[in-house]
């Protein structure tokens, strides 16, 4: 979230889209109650479905799954061509009125630089700014110049009509207009509207895309950095912002630092792309620092084996080929090219797209580790549980240990929630039996193989055998030790650079901002973005006061939000560009004469001051948000339209480019899609409110309020396949097919896609073979093993089936 | 479940005697559930199997969201889905369903079991298991069908307005769980001003019709609903427009009492006589297995 949870409330007006925040964080939309209760906010929900969410909403607006791209342009146009956009913040704080290169060019659905051979934009040099001999980049106030990123997104959004947004989308023009009016409405500067998304967004080959559309909505209205503001992503567990700090994906080091590739064989050569310069005068730019965090980070892993002369123990880091994200790992097991696995908190079999893949994967092991509370089917894929999971044990030689976790509420720790606050939690009870915590289970697997290395040699113990484990418990660290090493702390005297007679940091002190890292190994941290949870005054993320003393929401001594307990980011946006506040009723930080002052961390340091134009973008070398995002995305400065992958239609837009050119997918899945031929039907995937993943399925009263695998269907799909609600169907696509049964409902409704009628099933993913609720075929069987251009998450949102009436399962459902 | 020592009793079911009206409390309770704040998510469901330690039995998709499909012996509470379509427009209708809490509770006036069924002065009504005689005579009472006979130990179960937990000050499971503050529990005076406040919010939304469910033809309810439809309060899974105790309540009550009591006498008489010149009855093996079934598949 740019914003957080408690500051929903202050909203004007919610869009949920891309998400279902009653259904799957019904705890979190009491904050969309109140803003509706106590603010007059409206709520507008847009989803294939008529949701939980949309059963409280304003307006509801239906659209195919996978065309978000094509509506969020629609509403760019309507708001560009109406002139309901915030000039004057747009003009200030957003790249607008800078001036892309020629040679930049949008054709037949390409971008320049394509690849086809690659199926990438290797070349995308393109896709920048003209810099003058400065190297600073050229900008034309007047807006003028046909090469401003604003007039080159208004010419790329032109495509997108309300009859082209109906005709993609299938929401119905009236209401997609309405939807467009009620955005309008929050371009004046005392009114903001919020964006809610989750899953709905993400899983698409265009998920990047998706949230970057709302982004730039959002930059346009001029409700970045506002309260009731901003782009929020709602994360699904309980610390899986944590986890993504702490570097989710394989090619990322903790904080959103990045791996080495195997090219960069050199330290110089790694560092060579990181200078981030300033790109306009005066920045911030605040990756400069970047060097300060990567040696701090390598301090904290390989402590004195970390030196200048090693260059911070370079070698020691992996250097990747290659995107190992879960499609590539299902893809290496089922090639026979991978060994063993070791499943941490992961139902891989449920929760990675294609099962059958999956299953063959898996059967391809020598070994797995599972490491999880409760019984997964991915302990048991090897199992035979009737047409649920029909293998043969006997072929499968994979040999799979369990290793029992500790639930959450049986250890204590830190989780890391959708607002980035740190929270620590406390252990409520002891786990059953002889389960281990995470942190244990993992220690005493590191020290075993350490010494494993220090005895045997090996073609290079170093990485393992010199990682620092400087814990009082070495078999069990103590997790208020392990935050200490996140946050960090100085390795000799810091002194003061004002005074050098002072001292900032004695040797051994937890740094209380990561304004103390250094580049010359003198400090150690984690985790850059968390310096400040774990000071010298104590544990920040233990913190629960629950004043709020300016009334918007912020708790500022709540536990810590990282970065540096800033609540909303991009906050100097807040204010003019003269540090007066955009309008008294959205007033949150601002310019009193001599500081940066309000109930919020300013983005920068307080006394800098507005004539000085420092942007609040400071993650950006120009310190403006992108509106054109040069190359930072994979696939195109500009979001476009893509049918998913199971197309639907042609894309009407450039039908020779119908799905994302650059799209994460491997060659062994390219025959595994559906056409509309044999598969003429939409579907999509979600969660229920009665369960969380695949856990709750195991739990008697979650079972009771959710019992059985189903697929929502509309009465016309109903009626013209004979399907009664309750009866058993067969789902199909390219990939498989299941048995559910039917829920015939009125919330799928009737929509037109490109002149004809569109069909549209959804499916709930939690049910599987394993658990107290009814047993079921895995839903996965039916999803594309196909990923995210730009961050590879599969796409469970928008596939093609094809679905019949059916006879019950051989096995009985019984649980 | 005995009545609560805690709590003030109001009436009594098949009791003349009268408590002390020095003890009687001016405050009455009430749940406001507000309809157009509900999303159902069944938290609330959730919460009283948890709070009551009811043990629901796992049961199949039926081809609507509402799971347990209807009140049970051990669900005493859930979730009514309606898609309610007009014209272009659809509406998904979420109501909770469980007692009302009637201030003229039909049941405890059909009740022939002496203080089987009891209202506290704070206008909560209350089933006392240990003095009931799972007659079912509530059930037919009740104009919006709640109780519920246990097939195991015949008695009657319903929603008790967590009268464990309102008699030491706290809000009922349900209220205390709900995420969005669609449950609201406090005095009834305080509920009726919130739903006004509520209902002032659904008119400048469009909804001209929304209003408060407090029926009168059951003296008002302690369990009280704000409906966007408040004209049409059926169009909630049948929630009655104007509901009222069955005439047949007061006919049991009136002149069929009487008559009732000498077919009860008459009927024992018999008995002894059959008793006398027949002999006992005696129980058969397979009634003893049905029994047994009946208490091993279907726990409370």
């Amino acid at each position: 979230m740019t914003n957080s949870w408690n500051d929903i409330k202050n909203t004007d007006l919610v869009l949920i889209m891309g998400g279902n925040a009653a259904e799957a964080h019904p705890c979190g939309f009491k904050w969309v109650t109140e803003a509706k209760a106590n603010n007059g906010a409206k709520l507008i929900v847009v989803d294939p479905r008529f949701t939980r969410s949309a059963a409280v909403a304003d307006l509801y607006a239906p659209i195919r799954p996978g065309t978000d791209v094509a509506f969020l342009s629609g509403v760019m146009r309507y708001l560009l061509g109406n002139n309901k956009i915030h000039q004057e913040y747009v003009k200030a704080f957003t790249n607008a009125s800078y001036i892309v290169k020629e040679g930049y060019a949008f054709n037949d659905g390409l971008f320049t630089g394509f690849d086809p051979a690659r199926k990438a934009y290797v070349d995308r040099s393109s896709w920048d700014y003209e810099f003058d001999e400065q190297g600073m980049a050229k900008v034309d106030e007047t807006l003028q110049n046909p090469r401003c990123a604003i007039n080159l997104l208004k010419a790329h959004v032109e495509r997108y009509t309300p009859e082209m947004v109906e005709r993609i989308c299938g929401t119905p023009r009236a209401k997609f207009l309405q939807v467009c009016e009620m955005i309008a409405t929050t371009s004046t500067p005392d009114r903001t509207m919020t964006s809610m998304y989750a899953l709905g967004w993400t899983q698409h080959t265009t998920g990047a895309q998706n949230i970057r559309s709302m982004a730039m909505i959002q930059l346009l209205l001029g409700n970045m950095g506002m309260p009731g503001g901003g782009v929020n992503a709602l994360r699904g567990h309980s610390n899986v912002q944590g986890i993504t700090d702490l570097a989710l994906l394989s090619t990322s080091t903790p904080g959103y630092l990045v791996l080495p590739t195997d090219k960069e064989t050199t330290y110089a050569d790694y560092m060579k792309s990181r200078a981030f310069k300033p790109l306009r005068p005066g920045q911030t730019s605040f990756w400069q620092n970047y060097e300060k965090f990567f040696v701090s980070q390598q301090k904290s892993f390989f402590g004195a084996a970390a030196t200048k002369d090693n260059d911070w123990a370079y070698d020691f880091l992996p250097k990747f080929d290659a995107s190992y994200d879960v499609l590539k790992m299902v893809d290496m097991m089922a090639a026979g090219q991978m060994n063993g696995l070791f499943c941490q908190g992961l139902n891989i079999m449920l929760a990675a797209p294609d099962k059958t893949k999956v299953v063959t994967g898996l059967s391809k092991l020598k070994w797995m580790v599972v490491i999880d509370p409760l019984e997964t089917e991915t302990a048991r894929f090897w199992e035979n549980h009737g047409e649920f999971n029909n293998v043969d044990p006997k072929s499968i030689q994979t040999e799979v240990i369990q290793l029992p976790a500790s639930a959450y509420a049986e250890e204590e720790g830190s989780a890391t929630n959708s607002s980035r606050v740190i929270m620590w939690h406390w252990k409520a009870a002891d786990g059953p039996g002889e389960s281990k915590s995470d942190i244990e289970i993992v220690s005493e697997l590191h020290l075993r193989l350490k010494a494993l290395y220090a005895k045997e040699g090996g073609a290079f113990p170093d990485p393992i055998v010199k990682t620092t484990w400087n814990y009082t418990r070495p078999g069990n660290p103590d997790p208020q030790e392990v935050l200490k090493e996140m946050n960090g702390y100085a390795l000799e005297d810091i002194p003061d650079p004002a005074d050098a007679s002072k001292t900032l940091l004695r040797a051994g002190q937890l740094l209380p901002t990561f304004g103390l890292m250094r580049a010359d190994g003198k400090t150690s941290g984690g985790i850059w973005i968390y310096t400040g949870v774990y000071t010298e005054a104590g544990n920040m993320a233990m913190r629960r006061d629950a004043g709020d003393p300016t009334g918007l929401g912020i708790y500022p001594n709540w536990g810590f939000a990282w970065p540096a307990n800033r609540r909303v980011l991009y906050n100097r946006a807040s204010a003019d560009p003269n540090g007066k506040p955009w309008s008294e009723r959205k007033k949150y930080v601002w310019w009193n004469g001599s500081r940066w002052t309000g109930g919020d961390v300013p983005d920068y340091a307080p006394t800098i001051a507005p004539d000085k134009a420092v942007g609040p973008f400071i993650m950006n070398q120009e310190g403006t948000a992108r509106l054109f995002a040069r190359g930072a995305m994979a696939d195109g400065p500009f979001p476009e339209h893509y049918e998913p992958m199971d197309a639907y239609i042609a894309n009407p837009l450039h039908p020779k480019v119908s799905t994302n050119p650059a799209v994460r997918i491997l060659a062994a899945d390219a025959k595994s899609f559906g056409t509309p031929d044999k598969f003429p039907i939409v579907a999509t995937s979600y969660r229920l409110a009665e369960h969380f993943h695949y856990w709750t399925k195991n739990v008697h009263d979650n079972a009771v309020l959710q019992p059985e695998l189903f697929v929502e269907m509309g009465e016309r799909l109903a009626k013209a396949k004979g399907i009664q609600n309750g009866d058993w169907v067969e789902v199909s696509s390219q990939r498989g097919a299941i048995k559910a049964k039917a829920c015939v409902t009125k919330r799928i409704r009737p929509i037109m896609v490109d002149g004809k009628p569109c069909d549209m099933v959804g499916l709930p993913i939690h049910f599987g073979f394993v658990g107290l609720a009814r047993k079921a075929h895995p839903m996965n069987t039916l999803t594309p093993s196909v990923g995210d251009a730009n961050a590879q998450t599969p796409e469970f949102k928008a596939f093609l089936v094809d679905v019949k009436k059916t006879t019950p399962p051989a096995q009985p459902a019984v649980a | 479940m005995a009545t609560l020592q805690s709590l003030d009793i109001r009436r009594r079911s098949a009791s003349t005697e009268a408590p002390p009206q020095v003890r009687q409390s001016p405050i009455e309770v009430a749940k406001l559930i507000d309809v157009s704040k509900c999303i159902g998510c069944k938290a609330c469901q959730a919460a009283c199997l948890e709070w009551n330690d009811l043990k629901q039995e796992i049961g199949t998709f039926e081809g609507s969201y509402n799971n347990p499909t209807d009140l049970t012996p051990a669900s005493w509470t859930v979730m009514r889905f309606t898609e309610y379509e007009h014209g272009d427009d659809l509406e998904w209708l979420i109501r909770k369903d469980g007692c009302m809490h009637c201030d003229d509770p039909g049941c405890l006036k059909a009740c022939p079991a002496p203080g089987a069924i009891v209202q506290y002065t704070n206008g909560i009504v209350d089933f006392v298991q240990e003095n009931c005689i799972g007659c079912g005579y509530c059930v037919k009472g009740c104009p919006f069908n709640i109780p519920r006979i246990s097939q195991v130990d015949r008695k009657a179960y319903k929603c008790t307005l967590c009268s464990d937990r309102v008699s030491v000050g706290q809000a009922p499971a349900c209220a205390k769980s709900c995420p969005t503050q669609a449950i609201y529990f406090g005095s009834k005076d305080d509920m009726i001003v919130h739903a006004e406040h509520r209902i002032a919010d659904l008119k400048s939304r469009g909804f001209k019709n929304a209003g408060l469910y407090n029926p009168p033809g059951v003296g008002g309810t302690h369990v009280m609903y704000v409906l966007h439809h408040a004209d049409n309060p059926s169009l909630y899974a049948g929630l009655p427009n104007d509901p009222r105790i069955s005439p047949l309540v007061g006919l049991w009550k009136g002149v069929m009492k009487p008559i009732s009591l000498a077919v009860i006498a008459f009927a024992g008489a018999f008995g002894f006589l059959h008793y006398i010149t027949k002999g006992p009855n005696e129980v058969s093996e397979a009634d003893e297995r049905k029994g047994d079934e009946l208490a091993g598949g279907n726990k409370v």
